[in-house]
């Protein structure tokens, strides 16, 4: 199938500001099922609110675009009720770790088979530029105007220590890698986390003065390494991108049915 | 000082010298500009206040309960599914008996997301325990905004100041911003009932057993009793130091009306007009604006509509399954009155829809054409 069918054109030209990376997560996601040859039919999204989760307007796939927050618990709800669907949930940094904090610990710890996708922009871009839980401690923002004293979260090690059995970072100046990430994350049998580094030029870039788009994927290109390099050990504070972890543990719709198995006791 | 102030801005003017101490908020469009104000007050030292960003509303609300209880000025602004996040906490405001206040901007519920007008999110709160006051333009939002932490203050409940998306929250009007010298004079620093005292353990918020529950219920009611003389208190020295006043409702040209228009919020600015152009027609019809919203005022709502023989309500909210929000309350105002006029329902404007004078005309003409309404809501404007 080519790249144009999995688009909804009819709501193009999409809302996102020019340069912004959530547009390379779409291409990217969308090359990544097109190597998988699945039908439009068998994937779910399921988005909550934000720039990034408009990302569910724009693909012709089943979507629920759902509230701010917490789209992983409805696509819980959606997966429990139809466990044949490949679900695709991508989220904003404050989507995912600031009001649906609490979903997705909770769904790494129950390892459902899903794909979260965290779009890491580092702010809020859709209400305006304020400063999220990823946006890390010295940064600017709308609500930060003399830096934000709040630590950010580790979006690898928190999915990590809370359970996720698949668990990667890639960015988007990495297109390539991204797109192979995410496709191993959907095939992933369990709980998937990606987190993807990506810009919001016109909040996060602009009150950060890290430049235009280009340049911010230029950065991100100059502060990531790939995971267990020498340059780490060299430099200790750069961010290492590729598979954290990837690792088999029971599933949580499959444990479900043994689950009635083991109460029917062979009736049926 | 006359300003050019966006309706966010009134407020957040308000909030400055009002010397709230505390103040916590989520973002959320239309809200967002009324708590950026706000962060950059507490960032520059504009005020001597601390603004708390937190990671939702629900906590936001928390936040500011906490606030309150050790005995500080406190502030919050939110609007939609982040009004009906918090509504949880907003029980507990009310019944904690905290002075808290909150500006609510009118907008949709989704899905079929829709961040522009509708009243549906904050009357869904009706039941909470929260002082309801809902503003027409920017000056009433300003003014409104400093009473409500003298009239939260005086009766120990917390108030929230209902503003329309955009018609009014990011709409540019001149604005009589006063200067801080008047503010305090009208608004002196909080002196709190409850609070956490250093020096004098106490519990709050315990387990209530069946034998006091419902008096402190009772108790609730009692505090909602007292707000209508608060409130004119309140507006008495507000008039008293700034020369303006608003009232519980205000009604135009109602004495010798025979229909009357119940319109709230920025819709009765268009109201007053087409009220004027329809006299000049000869046309007998009033409009009463209604502010107060909670507690609902029975006794002026039944001494102004009562003498007029029709009664159109304009609802930009939707109670599914029953009817427009503001129509319910009327009807059932009147009903144990000595006369009720016949209520006829409009329900017009709702996600955005703009009311416009044509609007409102129609309505006037569809009430004035029937004896009885023809259904308890009919829905104006739909495409
Ligand atoms: C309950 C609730 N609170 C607040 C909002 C307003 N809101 C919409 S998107 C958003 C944050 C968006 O930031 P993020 O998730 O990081 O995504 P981005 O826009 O940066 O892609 C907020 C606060 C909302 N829609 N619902
Ligand atoms: S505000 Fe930021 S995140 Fe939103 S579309 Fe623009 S660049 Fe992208």
């Amino acid at each position: 199938m080519a790249i144009r069918d999995f688009l909804r054109e009819r709501f193009f030209p999409h809302m996102w500001c020019p340069g912004c990376g959530h547009g390379i997560v779409l291409n990217n996601m969308l090359r990544a099922i097109q190597t998988l040859g699945m039908s439009k039919n068998e994937i779910a999204m399921v988005s909550g609110i934000g720039c990034s989760s408009r990302i569910s307007g724009y693909v012709d796939f089943h979507t629920l675009h759902t509230i701010h927050g917490r789209a992983l618990a409805f696509a819980t709800g959606l997966k429990m009720s139809m466990p044949e669907l490949n679900v695709i949930v991508p989220m904003g940094d404050g989507d995912a770790l600031s009001i649906g904090g609490n979903h997705f610990i909770h769904a790494c710890r129950r390892n459902i088979a899903m794909t979260a996708l965290v779009m890491n922009n580092r702010i809020y871009g859709m209400t305006g530029g304020q400063f999220s839980p990823l946006s890390g401690y010295g940064t600017l923002a709308t609500t930060a105007p003399y830096t934000n004293i709040d630590h950010g979260f580790d979006v690898v090690d928190l999915a990590i220590s809370a359970g996720a059995t698949f668990v990667a970072r890639t960015t988007t100046y990495h297109a390539k890698q991204m797109a192979d990430i995410i496709r191993e994350a959907i095939i992933h049998d369990g709980f998937s986390v990606v987190e993807i580094m990506t810009q919001c030029p016109t909040y996060f870039g602009r009150k950060n003065k890290l430049g235009d788009a280009s340049n911010m994927m230029e950065w991100m290109k100059d502060i990531t390494t790939p995971v267990g390099s020498k340059a780490k050990e060299e430099n200790p504070d750069l961010i290492e991108r590729g598979i954290f972890v990837q690792k088999e543990l029971p599933e949580y719709c499959s444990e479900y049915n043994k689950v009635i198995e083991r109460a029917m006791k062979g009736r049926s | 000082m006359k300003a050019v102030l966006e309706g966010s801005h009134a407020v957040s003017e308000a909030v400055r010298m009002a010397r709230v101490a505390v103040m916590s908020a989520y973002p959320i469009t239309p809200q967002t500009h009324i708590v950026e104000a706000l962060s950059e007050y507490c960032a520059d030292g504009t005020m001597d206040a601390r603004f708390i960003c937190v990671e939702s509303e629900h906590s936001a609300m928390a936040a500011v309960i906490g606030a309150a209880s050790g005995g500080v000025r406190t502030f919050t602004a939110t609007s939609s599914h982040g009004l009906a996040l918090m509504h949880e906490l907003l029980h507990w405001a009310s019944a904690a008996r905290l002075p808290i206040v909150m500006a609510e901007v009118n907008r949709a519920l989704g899905p079929g997301w829709n961040i522009w007008m509708d009243q549906t999110d904050s009357l869904a709160q009706r039941d909470t325990g929260w002082i309801q006051l809902y503003c027409e333009d920017g000056q009433e939002a300003l003014d409104t905004t400093l009473q409500a932490f003298r009239l939260a203050e005086a009766v120990n409940l917390p108030v929230m100041v209902v503003l329309d998306a955009f018609f009014l929250s990011h709409t540019y009007e001149p604005v009589d911003v006063p200067d801080q010298a008047a503010v305090d004079r009208f608004l002196p620093p909080l002196d709190p009932r409850i609070k956490l005292d250093y020096g004098d353990i106490c519990a709050m918020s315990q387990m209530a057993p069946p034998g006091v529950y419902m008096e402190m219920r009772r108790d609730i009611q009692k505090g909602f009793e007292r707000v209508p003389g608060a409130f004119a208190e309140t507006e008495a020295a507000f008039a008293d130091v700034f020369g303006r006043g608003y009232g519980v409702m205000e009604a135009v040209a109602c004495d010798d009306a025979e229909t009357i228009l119940v319109l709230t919020g920025t819709a009765a600015g268009t109201g007053r007009q087409v009220i004027d152009a329809l006299r000049a027609e000869g046309e007998k019809v009033g409009m009463l604006k209604l502010k107060m919203f909670r507690p609902f005022p029975v006794r002026e709502i039944r001494s102004v509509l009562g003498g007029a023989q029709k009664v159109a309500v304009v609802d930009r909210n939707f109670s599914f399954g029953a009817s427009g929000i503001f129509a319910q309350e009327i009807r059932a105002a009147l009903y144990n009155g000595k006369s009720h006029p016949p209520v006829f329902g409009y329900i017009a404007g709702l996600g955005g829809r703009d009311v416009t004078v044509d609007t409102l005309e129609t309505i006037y003409r569809m009430t004035r054409e029937r004896e009885t309404p023809e259904a308890e809501s009919v829905w104006v404007g739909l495409n």
